[in-house]
């Protein structure tokens, strides 16, 4: 079992070297370069397409191989560990300085096994989607390196055993979001977004760190285990931070959780995930949907022991939580780009997510984690077949009636939206609603109000849903003529992976249902989540009244009707609404300003700053320094230097003159 | 292990090598390349010897091992030796001079004493790090800048006279200084030599220790360098030819912290803890001042040399915490430090070498012609923002760590740096390799021959190697870390007896 779960964590590394080192253009035109790039007059518009790949098959066909390999493997580890083992794999040494050690280790329990399951099957599906929907690329053995890249970082990231494992998965995801949102590298939109995706990661990250700086501090470790033992002893511990003496587990919970709302676009560090969809659309769905945006969930579960003794970080986590689920759906109603909108779906479904974590309900946070993976994976992967078959248009207002041109994709996108609006039976009806009711079941004061915020949030979700469902689907084609002609349905390449992620949209949810949050949970998870004593959400949520079982199927129900009556029956409805409402609209459409408030609060004072230190250096650490004693100076050097290197000689005199000194002094003083 | 002068075989190689190489005559495309190949002979052959060092030394064993002693001028010694704080820089030094011979393959303008100076740098760089004497490391402190004033002012862009005048002028009022605090020392202890005072914990007065701390700060904190002494970095380094630059940010930046490591902490730790909260503050608003400075320049040679002044603010930082992770979090971020900027120096100039200018804005789309510079520069770019994995990492996460147990507000701001260090890396790396390839001189760029690649790839797989097995680096000087510790806590221990006897009396 351990050689199995280091082949799980290891051959994805294996493939993006192979890929990345041997099936790339690295190594291949050294001395000289590759051919210029025909100019095409419309290269301007996409940079991408229009060109043909003449390299090997190889590295495609090795990374995802590798890939469906280790998903299988991940299957086998999953239902071992939820058996009731757990693992331990020390791989190799790692850092140590004194007390402060962490080693390479693999631990495998039920939270990680879940996580094994969900980042390796949807990454060896868009391994697999990518065959095809990146088929003409010329860069496509690079993009399978990077994909490979991302799953190591992404399986280090959920193995870890100590916070500095988990944080080099966690940078290291980043890093590989970094490279694959800027993948088309010759659009400067892209590479804005990656810049943007990894320094707004890195002011998460600051938090993480800072998490991990205190941990030690207090524990004297930073291995889980330890922390873990000794988390309850330290309850009452105070730690001195900054200014304030604050309860040290608190402090601690709140700056990890600061890296998690990195890492999962959560509220007021969202920016860079809607910018993220530079990236080709396999991405999305695997690291902008699917997986790496979940990594702040899957943290706050891991350290579960730390927020459970930490109320009012988890009182935090669960207001952070239910803002980001209600504001990202106020801002996905309005969007126009297809892949904008599930974007800011995603970063509402996180906040749900959170909300779970916060209320102490791990196990139905981390429910609505896999039910998710699937769902979003699926309807981004639809939503790139049908940017595929439109010939790379995202937007939805120049789509309409697709569904008789591309109908199997239709019908994969309408089982997403059923799922993630949580119709019943479905998945995301499963899990999502879990989540509501647990928000309820809290019985708490911040819990209430995320509860309602989340409520709201449905009817949002599920009006966007449909809306976008509508719009691009239904109603009269508002392509081009030429477009039309070319839509086609994606190859099976690209279908088959959409399948399997539509099973596991539809069934997911009744088949794990027990096992993540029923009847077998507390045997499920094990130790792998901690509850303290008074926690007994799980038992809470299974008896809240009717009406808060009811309420997220009703807020389904009229969000549907709504959007049906929006862009079926009454059409010219939402371009009035839009102009009555104008402000509203603009506000919302421009995602409540948070771009242009942060250039303005952060970026520009950045440069600013910048260039007025720059300014300092030059007119008063130089002026008072070495150019102010030159001027005084520069007499005396012209006189004595007529030779090119005068100052030599000063310095050699003056060194020299030192050490007449020194030894004078140490003659006088022997 | 064996009874020949190992280390002073390992010092002065090269100095052998500049022999050969100045009795070469003649200027023809043969001896020159002759010239070439010996340098590039005499300093492998040195790094090849200076492993046998590496393999003999015992890294359990606190104190000075390979020592050897002569008298000389019959009042101070030959007294040379290393520990777990010298070696590493020693083989950090013996290791990227090959590559920066190689880098210098198709310099012009007179080969010879161009070689020649280097080889005399390697030496005196080495001598640095193995003198066990005061007066012989001042000799070979000081002296290495001659070298270096040469190359940049020989060998320089067209402000060279000006950066070498500032170069000059910031350096001597600190030397000065620092020769007499020497001179104070010799008096306090009746010897100069380094082992011999390291021996036993400082016994110099409090008060008098304040005086020499900073008179040794002065000289340090300028070669590190340190804000607001920090401005003739970016100009050394814009003017300096590429292996200049190489080794002025990989080797000599590095005396400054092996400086502190090595006097001001063990002799003078009654001052060292007093001032460290004045060492904090300079740090942090190195790292944070200098950051934002990178984040504006124009000139790629100038952001990395501002980034450079910002990494040795960790230094600093993790120097001054005192405690375990922050020394050993410097000691690691100078190694690493040495490795990636370096590097990044070599990846200037490798375009400079082809387009002949640095300005960013000249750049643009490279990895359309240029993937293998590509990678190289990406994999760098990384190391130099401290991703986990790379050898950057470990050593602003020890010494961050060491910095927020002593002090948060410095731990806080000072990884603001992480911030930062990306807007600024990933922002010069976005201009110069990725984008469209617009500009007609780009479109003729050829990507790197094998002989850069040959300088930069070993570089990568240490950055890599030392960023996920760190231990390599961290065991050799655990011990003579750990050894340091102790010295300065029993010197602070020795202090606050005295004082309480005082107070007794």
């Amino acid at each position: 079992m351990e050689t199995l779960l280091q082949a799980i964590v290891f051959l994805p590394l294996l493939g993006a070297l192979a890929a990345g080192l041997l099936g790339t253009a690295v190594f291949k035109y050294v001395g000289s370069a590759p051919p210029l790039p025909e100019v095409h007059a419309h290269d301007e518009e996409d940079g991408h397409h229009h060109h043909h790949y003449e390299g090997p098959r190889w590295p495609m066909m090795l990374t995802t191989g590798l890939l469906i390999v280790v998903a299988v493997l991940s299957w086998i580890a999953f239902f071992d560990v939820t058996a009731g083992n757990t693992y331990k794999v020390v791989v190799a040494e790692w850092v140590r300085s004194g007390e402060l050690m962490a080693a390479w280790t693999l631990r495998v329990d039920t939270l990680t096994a879940v996580m094994l399951v969900v980042v390796t099957t949807v990454s060896a599906l868009v391994h697999v989607y990518s065959l095809g929907y990146m088929a003409h690329d010329p860069h496509q053995p690079r993009f399978f390196a990077y994909l490979s890249l991302f799953t190591f970082a992404m399986l280090m990231l959920v193995t870890s055993d100590n916070l500095l494992q988990m944080f080099f998965g966690w940078e290291g995801v980043g890093l590989a979001s970094y490279l694959l949102i800027g993948f088309w590298y010759t659009r400067d939109s892209a590479n804005a977004a990656a810049i943007k995706a990894f320094v707004v990661n890195r002011v998460g990250d600051f938090g993480f760190a800072l998490g991990i700086f205190a941990a030690f501090v207090l524990f004297g470790s930073i291995e889980f285990d330890p922390i873990f033992a000794a988390a309850g002893e330290m309850q009452d511990k105070t730690m001195h931070f900054l200014n304030w003496d604050v309860p040290a587990l608190e402090l601690i919970a709140l700056l990890l959780f600061m890296g998690a709302m990195g890492k999962s676009a959560q509220f007021l560090l969202h920016t860079w995930l809607p910018d993220a969809m530079e990236g080709p659309t396999p991405v999305s769905a695997l690291i902008h949907a699917a997986t790496m945006v979940t990594a702040g969930v899957f943290l706050v579960a891991r350290m579960s022991p730390v927020y459970e003794l930490a109320p009012f970080a988890q009182d935090v986590v669960v207001i952070i939580g239910a803002i980001t689920a209600f504001f990202a759906a106020t801002v996905g109603l309005v969007q126009n780009d297809i892949k904008r909108i599930i974007a800011y779906s995603t970063c509402s479904q996180l906040g749900y997510m959170f909300v779970a974590m916060g209320v102490g309900a791990y196990g139905v946070g981390m429910f609505h984690l896999f039910t998710h993976a699937f769902f979003k994976a699926l309807l981004f992967l639809g939503a790139g077949s049908v940017i595929h078959a439109m010939s790379d248009e995202q937007d939805i207002w120049r789509m309409g009636g697709l569904r008789s041109y591309i109908p199997r994709t239709w019908a994969m996108m309408l089982i997403g939206t059923l799922a993630l609006t949580g119709f019943p039976l479905t998945s995301g009806y499963f899990s999502k609603d879990a989540i509501i009711e647990s928000a309820f079941a809290a019985h708490e004061p911040v819990a209430m109000m995320a509860f309602w915020l989340l409520v709201v949030a449905a009817l949002m979700t599920s009006f966007y849903s449909w809306r976008l469902m509508f719009v691009v689907f239904h109603g009269k084609p508002r392509a081009s003529r030429e477009v039309l002609a070319r839509v086609h349905e994606s190859p099976p390449v690209m279908m088959v992976p959409l399948y399997v992620l539509a099973a596991g949209a539809l069934f997911a949810g009744w088949v794990f249902y027990d096992d993540f949050v029923g009847e077998h949970e507390a045997v499920f998870w094990g130790q792998a989540i901690y509850r303290a004593a008074h926690n007994e959400i799980i038992h809470h949520m299974h008896e809240v009244p009717a009406w808060v079982k009811w309420s997220p199927f009703v807020m389904m129900v009229v969000g549907l009707a709504i959007a049906a009556f929006f862009y079926l029956v009454k059409t010219d409805l939402p371009g009035k609404l839009a102009m009555a409402l104008r402000p509203l609209y603009l506000f919302l459409l421009n995602k409540w300003y948070f771009d242009e408030l942060y250039d303005l609060i952060f970026v520009r004072p950045a440069f600013a700053l910048g260039r007025m230190f720059w300014r300092a250096d030059k007119k008063i650490i130089d002026g008072l320094g070495p150019d102010g004693v030159s001027v005084l100076t520069v007499h005396l050097g012209r006189i004595t230097s007529r030779l090119q290197s005068g100052y030599l000689y000063h310095y050699a005199f003056a060194m020299l003159l030192g050490i007449a000194g020194l030894i004078t002094w140490l003659m006088m003083g022997g | 292990m064996s009874d020949w002068p190992i280390l002073s075989v390992v010092t002065f190689l090269p100095l052998i090598g500049a022999l050969f190489i100045l009795v070469l005559r003649g200027d023809d495309e043969v001896v020159r390349r002759n010239m070439r190949y010996t340098a590039l002979f005499a300093t492998t052959f040195t790094f090849l010897v200076s492993l046998v060092l590496l393999a003999g030394f015992d890294p359990g064993k606190a104190g000075f091992q390979f020592e050897e002693r002569y008298a000389w001028f019959g009042l101070m010694n030959y007294h040379v030796g290393v520990d777990g704080l010298g070696l590493p820089f020693v083989l950090l030094t013996t290791f990227l001079m090959p590559g920066v011979i190689l880098a210098s393959w198709n310099v012009k303008k007179r080969l010879k004493e161009y070689l020649i100076a280097f080889l005399v740098l390697e030496t005196l760089m080495i001598g640095v790090f193995v003198a066990l004497d005061m007066v012989l490391f001042y000799l070979f402190f000081e002296g290495g800048l001659i070298p270096m004033f040469l190359i940049i002012g020989v060998w320089g862009g067209p402000r060279r006279i000006y950066a070498s005048f500032k170069f000059f002028l910031y350096t001597l009022l600190g030397s000065v200084l620092m020769l007499l605090a020497m001179i104070a020392i010799y008096w306090q202890t009746g010897t100069t030599d380094i082992a011999e005072i390291l021996s036993r914990p400082s016994t110099i007065p409090a008060d008098l220790q304040t005086w020499l701390w900073l008179a040794f700060f002065a000289s340090f904190a300028v070669k590190m360098p340190m804000w607001p002494v920090h401005t003739w970095l970016p100009d050394a380094h814009v003017e300096a030819p590429t292996a200049g630059s190489v080794v002025l940010a990989a080797i000599l930046l590095k005396m400054g912290g092996y400086g502190f490591l090595r006097f001001s902490l063990p002799m003078f730790p009654v001052a060292s803890e007093y001032f460290a909260p004045f060492v904090f503050v300079l740090s942090v608003v190195a790292i944070v001042y200098t950051s934002l400075v990178a984040l504006v320049q124009e000139d790629i040679k100038k952001l990395i040399a501002y980034s450079s002044v910002a990494h040795m603010g960790f230094v600093t930082m993790g120097i001054f915490a005192l405690n375990k992770q922050g020394v050993d979090g410097a000691m690691f971020v100078m190694i690493s430090h040495g490795l990636v900027s370096g590097a990044l120096f070599l990846i200037v100039g490798v375009i400079y070498d082809r387009m002949h200018t640095r300005e960013i804005a000249a750049y643009g789309g490279l990895v359309h012609r240029m993937p293998l510079y590509a990678f190289i520069f990406m994999l760098f770019t990384m190391a130099n923002v401290g991703l986990p994995g790379t050898s950057g990492f470990i050593g602003e996460f020890l010494s961050l760590a060491g910095a927020f147990a002593t002090n948060t507000w410095v731990a806080f701001f000072a990884t603001t740096g992480v911030i930062l260090s990306a807007a600024y890396a990933l922002y010069l790396y976005r201009r110069v390799v990725f984008g469209p390839l617009e500009k007609d001189s780009l479109k003729k760029i050829a990507d790197m021959n094998w002989r850069e690649a040959a300088v930069l790839l070993p570089l990568a797989v240490l950055t890599i190697w030392f960023g996920v097995q760190p231990g390599v680096v961290t065991s050799m000087f655990d011990t003579a870390v750990n050894t340091l510790l102790g010295q300065v806590q029993a010197g602070l221990d020795l202090a606050a007896g005295t004082v309480k006897q005082a107070a007794l009396r």
